[in-house]
């Protein structure tokens, strides 16, 4: 009976910080609209097949007789050149975009966030140098070069650009870890357990890590952008997704070729890869500023 | 001597990341799978052409080897022949890099003087309509790829409106003035080539401004922030109780420790800037090193594809160390720090 209370009042007390978090984040009207964003996008994303007016357009469509139409009732964001509706194609692209994200943050995170804590942990050992400076070999170029050379010798698929992407991103999780385990390792509740004789695995992954959740949180949420944004530039330079794949960097190149005069091709897909960007930015901030952080 | 001792422990570290990244490159260009000598003969080249060519790239001897080769060689500035151009990487890389350069530190320019003017403007004056305006366009240049600004602005102005031109870097009738750096910019300003020089510019506009777009909106939204914490601090309040100068007070007490965090992340900002570049580059037709990158990445040119990445490492250094030098001369936080020996 004394451990159902006491687990049932911390969940209370779990549910109440939440509700609170969420009355303060809701106050901001523009975290709002990025939630809004970004639920919209999951939605027509997980339900494209059922949402998209023409939804065999997504894969390998031709219909000349009605090629590059512009927009209209029938075809709200327009035709391509093959006659594929191109709105369709865009609810499929969302589908690729969320992917790209999702998995490249989840193969990420983890390992980068257990050297960041490791490393910080043991700051000042030689575990620290290993860790820290082979990250800083990581950070000496920019991410997208690095993406776009790992790409470039294997076979372009979109699968391979987020093996790629992937390569590239987590020492940008064990450095902000790093930098708040290596603080937090001298707090007066990481000494106590030490001294109780606490395991380095309930060290590091029961005091130190809760108190790093909200950053990894909030850079997660801002990374989903940045990582949607590197895709489609992988896509737009032809080492990501191939064509008739609907990926939305693949959508705007194949446009820009016929701009001047049928710019709907290119122009809604980039626009559809903008909002995107700005929901999961604007939530983003949104934690930001929720939980009061700066160095995110 | 502080400070000396400050840029020789970054130079030590600098060359050890370096060293650290050409090791990853190789590793990258020669452990993932695809056979670079049959792509660059052709399927139906004999197979002792490529044995030969094999042979001749080390290509068949133990990695470590390999490794050693590769690095011998680029210590000797011998970064081997590209497998497309059929030339020596180096030759490539001069031919190619100042143009890129240019536009980069044009680019960066535009970036960092107009991302702190509008964050500043925006910090003074916060909360009117002037700082909702740089917050929406913060918003917009963040998450716009900046091949998308490239798109958008080739098609509106260089194509719709007709004021700038579409690609390359001289309009054909103007004569390229004698390569001495190879930015032509600088060459023209070097030869007295006046007409030249604007020519040159103007076709710099579209490009550049693509490219800068992003860390602008990035550094006016630190920039911002940082100006509106500031505002609201006891020794400004002081500053002014004493009667200094409105304008002295914005200039040194308000916007010189404000921009601390801006120029921090100035480096980053122009790593990014240096990878939109290849897209960019392709998107305008600018002659440059990231279009010679990215086609030797699309063509699996081995060589050619390390030297770019590892080129470009060394810009990043040297931006990187620059930063920091800005930074500790702004933040005298660092600057006594470094001077303690701490």
């Amino acid at each position: 009976m004394t451990m159902g209370s006491r687990y049932g009042s911390a969940f209370a007390r779990r549910w109440e910080g939440f509700r609170r978090g969420w009355y303060k984040f809701s106050r901001n009207p523009v975290s709002v609209v990025g939630l809004v964003f970004v639920f919209s996008i999951s939605f027509l994303a997980v339900f494209a097949p059922y949402v998209a007016p023409y939804p065999e357009h997504a894969g390998r469509f031709v219909n000349f007789s009605e090629a590059s139409q512009p927009p209209s009732w029938k075809h709200l964001c327009g035709t391509d050149v093959f006659g594929r509706d191109i709105l369709s194609r865009i609810f499929f692209g969302f589908r690729y975009s969320l992917m790209m994200g999702v998995v490249v943050l989840a193969l990420v995170v983890p390992p980068g966030v257990v050297l960041g804590l490791v490393a910080g942990y043991w700051r000042g050992t030689w575990i620290d140098t290993v860790v820290m400076r082979i990250t800083d070999i990581f950070l000496a170029v920019p991410p997208l070069i690095l993406a776009l050379a790992v790409c470039s010798v294997l076979t372009p698929s979109v699968f391979n650009a987020m093996m790629a992407v992937s390569l590239m991103w987590w020492p940008w999780y064990t450095r902000l870890v790093y930098g708040l385990a290596s603080s937090l390792r001298n707090e007066f509740f990481v000494q106590a357990a030490e001294v109780v004789g606490a395991s380095r695995t309930h060290i590091l992954f029961r005091e130190i890590l809760p108190n790093c959740v909200s950053s990894i949180f909030t850079k997660m949420s801002l990374d989903m952008g940045w990582v949607i944004l590197i895709g489609s530039a992988l896509s737009f330079v032809g080492l990501g997704a191939q064509p008739p794949t609907p990926d939305l960097g693949t959508m705007v190149a194949d446009g820009a070729k016929y701009l001047p005069d049928q710019w709907w091709i290119a122009i809604f897909p980039a626009l559809a890869i903008m909002i995107t960007v700005l929901g999961f930015n604007l939530i983003g901030d949104g934690f930001r500023d929720l939980f009061a952080l700066e160095e995110v | 001597m502080g400070i000396l001792k400050f840029i020789a422990k970054r130079l030590l570290l600098s060359v050890f990341v370096l060293f650290g990244l050409s090791i990853l490159i190789f590793l990258i260009s020669r452990v993932l799978p695809g056979d670079p000598v049959r792509m660059a003969l052709g399927p139906r080249a004999p197979e002792w052409a490529v044995q030969n060519l094999r042979e001749q790239m080390h290509l068949d001897e133990p990695l470590y080897a390999q490794y050693y080769y590769w690095l011998s060689g680029a210590l000797h500035g011998d970064l081997g022949q590209s497998l497309f151009t059929r030339r020596a990487v180096v030759d490539d890389i001069k031919e190619f890099l100042p143009a890129t350069m240019e536009l980069a530190l044009f680019a960066g320019l535009i970036m960092a003087v107009f991302g702190i003017l509008l964050g500043a403007v925006a910090g003074r004056y916060s909360n009117t309509w002037i700082d909702n305006s740089v917050r929406i366009f913060s918003y917009v240049g963040v998450v716009t790829p900046s091949f998308v600004f490239a798109i958008l602005f080739l098609l509106l102005f260089g194509y719709v409106l007709g004021w700038f031109p579409t690609a390359g870097r001289l309009s054909p009738g103007i004569t390229r003035p004698p390569v001495l750096t190879g930015m032509v910019t600088v060459d023209a300003l070097l030869s007295g080539n006046f007409a030249a020089l604007g020519d040159a510019l103007w076709h710099m506009v579209l490009p550049a401004v693509s490219l800068a777009l992003g860390g602008m909106a990035q550094e006016a939204r630190i920039t911002r922030s940082t100006i509106s914490d500031n505002l609201r601090k006891d020794y400004i309040a002081a500053a002014k109780g004493f009667g200094v100068p409105e304008r002295l007070v914005t200039l040194k007490y308000l916007l010189k420790p404000s921009l601390i965090p801006t120029v921090s992340i100035l480096g980053l900002d122009f790593a990014s800037l240096l990878g939109n570049a290849f897209l960019v580059e392709l998107i305008f037709n600018w002659p440059g090193f990231s279009r010679y990158g990215i086609n030797a990445m699309l063509r699996k040119d081995l060589n050619a594809v390390s030297a770019v990445v590892m080129v470009l490492g060394v810009v990043f250094v040297i931006v990187n160390i620059l930063v920091d030098l800005v930074v500790a001369g702004l933040d005298p936080r660092i600057r006594l720090g470094a001077e303690r020996g701490k």
